[in-house]
């Protein structure tokens, strides 16, 4: 069995974003990047599962600018065989990244096609869900727990209510939760070895797929500043105060 | 599980400007040789805090075309100013009275950090071996007592010691030379100096704690290029310390404080004057409508030649600001940090090469440009425990008219965890509250710092005596950690009738303040796990 794993290179989840000045993004020169955090646990359990016995091979791929190339290298680092790096300069729609995906799973036709819940910088949630539209394969996101049933999975889905435990056959697209494990550390030896494993790499041009962006970004702003909390006497004052000046009842 | 080892020709300690300025110049004389370096935080230039006017000496004998080589190296200094401030007002000091170590007018405008990651990248792309995130946590030693290299941290350790699920064993870097470059203060180089007695008949060394933030200011209040320094309010007369304000590209200015670790009120809260000097009239109008960006903090060597280590020992050089490189007056180390770095490289390629000692750095230091340096600049900072005033009068004598050159050399008598007085024999300074615009409190600025370390892992600010600070360090100096913290980790809380300390390690930003300061040297740093600490973007 063959598990794809996609991932992306984000803003480290502990750097105080600071938009531009002009409105038109966030700042990302200096700043430090790291692998989009879901994705992490999705290399874990990608990895956890061939060192089962279940997998043979571990695939990462990333799309992005050259740079994203380190963030294969952190995978490969902790256990990803080899890394598919599709070359973007700038941001890329999940629609678009989907449609990337597509190409490479016909290319490389995983049984598993791991990715993070979403990520951490655009908040979208919806490649997983494309892609698996895209492929017309069943999706389990949102994935706490993984166990194989004879040819299915068995996926326990973190949900608004609970916990939901939903089978899907194979192949299919499982997108990972925080929960879903605890990510290794790359050790030195490791990473010297992932130094040596392979990036097979590719631009947009030769997958043939059209990333022209549907979504007109107008501005990015900070989100309004909390104000200073104040102090009533009591409860009357408390309900005059929601009434009239926050206006909430 | 037995630790892994891994060979290199050379293992290097710490990714600043020294220890990188060594592994290119070891590169640029044999790019045969294997060379590997570590360093603490998530990426190189996360831990670099510097204001930093930058003297390109050193880096014109490394890369004489760093120009070519794009290096984030752009703003040259066009205008300098000097001023004393008392409280409200502010007197300027005529540019030509400033001793000629502190004319800037060739030097350049730069964040430290951005220098480290080019260094870094350059360096990789000669072929060295680059490991961030990882922390040197022990030294090792042959059977000789010779250093032999340094072990990684164990990866995966909770607070009581018992190994994660995600436990990592930690691995043996092992060096025909180990260079320890890990800046002011590095815990290993402490634990070399002590064991193998580097700083005998030294001074004790000095230190400062430095501040930095970074402002986006408006247009109008922004001159690319100007360097301004201050000394006086709010610092009294006895107090050693001065702020710089630097202009640099993209609107940012470069704000900072240097306080002398050496002061003697433990009510002073290095943090909060730094707050409090920004509400001077002459400050506050340049980042007034402004928008701070960045904030850190880091300690600095002061004690100059007079306290310098011997920088070689079996098996191993101590460079940089881990031994003390940095030169007072000038308000300068990265050039002279840098410059130990390729004397260190030069000394290692003859070690391997033709087998000569490691003792030879020592002459290569003395018949260098680092050593004159040092040597005229003995004289600035210990003069000024005569207090400001006359420490002012002393070094126009002695940086103006002899040049540095005069027959005798200043003493530092104490170490700076020596210097404070009993709490009840000082005056208690009441500081403003911050307003949110100009002056902030800690936990808003230590949240623009990114800082960071995984949970549940071993506390790694260390106390010898667990029960001194509330039975003896409060009562007799009102327990100063509280103070010069710069992040707030140290907190004194009243729980069940009872004084508690509380270490809120996940705040530190590696400054090593503490460890210089406890008057008791209660507190020990060792490192934490690798990755963590600040993640500071252009300091």
């Amino acid at each position: 069995m063959k598990i794809l794993v996609a991932i992306k290179r984000v803003i480290d989840y502990n750097v105080q974003i600071r938009v531009k000045e002009d409105g038109s993004g966030v700042v990302t020169d200096n700043i430090k990047m790291s692998t989009n955090p879901p994705d992490d646990n999705a290399i874990e359990e990608a990895v956890k599962i061939k060192e089962s016995g279940k997998a043979t091979e571990v695939i990462a791929v990333t799309i992005g600018e050259e740079k994203a190339q380190e963030t294969l290298r952190k995978a490969l680092a902790v256990g990803a065989d080899r890394g598919i790096h599709v070359k973007v300069d700038g941001a890329v729609e999940p629609l678009a990244v989907s449609k990337i995906l597509q190409k490479i799973v016909n290319k490389e036709k995983p049984d598993l096609v791991f990715m993070g819940k979403q990520a951490i910088d655009d908040d979208c949630n919806q490649t997983g869900q494309m892609l698996s539209a895209l492929l017309n394969w069943p999706q389990a996101t949102f994935a706490s727990k993984i166990y194989f049933k004879d040819d299915k999975l068995e996926v326990v889905r973190e949900i608004d209510e609970g916990l939901e435990t939903i089978e899907v056959s194979l192949p299919a697209i499982v997108t990972c939760d925080l929960r879903l494990n605890e990510p290794r550390y790359a050790s030195l030896p490791n990473i010297m070895k992932a130094k040596k494993k392979s990036i097979e790499q590719f631009n947009i041009s030769d997958l043939g797929v059209d990333i022209t962006p549907r979504v007109q970004q107008i501005k990015v702003e900070e989100p309004p500043k909390r104000k200073a909390g104040i102090k009533v006497a009591n409860v009357a004052e408390l309900v005059q105060k929601l009434k009239n000046e926050a206006k909430v009842i | 599980m037995s630790r892994e080892s891994m060979e290199y020709d050379v293992v290097i300690v710490g990714g600043g400007p020294s220890g990188l300025t060594t592994a290119i110049k070891l590169k640029q004389l044999d790019p045969n040789l294997n060379v590997c370096l570590l360093e603490k935080a998530s990426e190189i230039g996360a831990h670099i805090l510097s204001g930093n006017v930058f003297e390109t000496r050193a880096l014109d004998e490394l890369l004489p075309n760093w120009r070519e080589l794009n290096a984030p190296i752009k703003t040259k200094v066009n205008k300098e100013k000097f001023l004393f401030l008392s409280k409200t007002k502010s007197l300027s000091w005529p540019t030509w009275l400033l001793p000629a170590v502190q004319k800037n007018h060739k030097n350049y405008i730069i964040s430290l950090a951005n220098l480290c990651r080019w260094l870094a990248e350059y360096a990789e792309s000669l072929g060295v071996e680059i490991f961030p995130g990882f922390a040197a946590s022990e030294v090792l030693y042959d059977d000789n007592g010779s250093i032999k290299g340094i072990a990684t941290q164990d990866m995966g350790i909770d607070k009581d010691r018992n190994k994660k699920n995600s436990y990592e064993p930690g691995i043996d870097l092992i060096g025909k030379v180990t260079v320890f470059a890990e800046g002011c203060r590095g815990h290993l180089g402490k634990q070399l100096i002590k064991k193998f007695n580097l700083n005998q008949g030294k001074d004790p060394q000095q230190y400062g704690i430095g501040f930095k933030e970074i402002w986006e200011v408006s247009e109008k209040n922004h001159q690319e290029g100007l360097v301004m320094h201050t000394a006086g309010w709010p610092l009294d007369n006895n107090t050693y310390g001065g702020s710089f304000i630097y202009h640099a590209e993209n609107k940012q200015v470069f704000l900072g404080y240097v306080i002398g670790l050496d002061y003697k009120n433990p009510h002073l809260s290095p943090f909060d004057e730094f707050q409090r000097f920004k509400t001077h009239p002459a400050i506050k109008r340049i980042i007034e409508g402004g928008k701070r960006i960045s904030y850190g903090a880091r300690a600095l060597i002061e004690g100059g030649i007079q306290s310098l280590p011997k920088m070689y020992m079996p098996g191993a050089l101590l460079i940089g600001c881990d031994a003390g490189t940095l030169n007072m007056p000038k308000i300068k180390g990265s050039h002279t940090a840098m410059k130990s770095g390729i004397l260190a490289a030069e000394t290692i390629f003859e070690k391997i090469k033709q087998n000569k000692d490691l003792s030879i750095y020592e002459e290569k230091f003395k018949n260098s440009w680092i050593y004159e340096e040092l040597y005229r600049a003995r004289n600035v900072k210990p003069s000024f425990s005569w207090g400001l005033i006359l420490g002012i009068i002393f070094t126009g004598i002695d940086q103006i008219l002899f040049r540095g050159k005069l027959p005798f050399t200043l003493r530092h008598k104490h170490a700076d965890h020596e210097t404070l007085k009993p709490a009840n024999q000082m005056p208690k300074i009441d500081y403003p509250r911050p307003d949110n615009i100009i002056t902030f409190d800690k936990t808003s600025s230590v949240y623009l710092t990114g800082t960071n370390h995984t949970d549940n892992q071993p506390v790694h600010l260390q106390l010898k005596d667990p029960n001194l600070p509330i039975n003896y360090t409060l009562e007799k100096f009102d327990e100063p950690a509280q103070r010069y913290c710069p992040a707030g980790v140290y907190e004194v809380q009243r729980q069940n009738e009872q004084n508690k300390f509380i270490i809120n390690s996940q705040n530190c930003i590696h400054c090593k303040t503490c460890d210089i300061k406890e008057p008791s040297q209660n507190i020990t740093w060792v490192t934490p796990e690798g990755g963590g600490g600040p993640r500071y973007g252009n300091m």
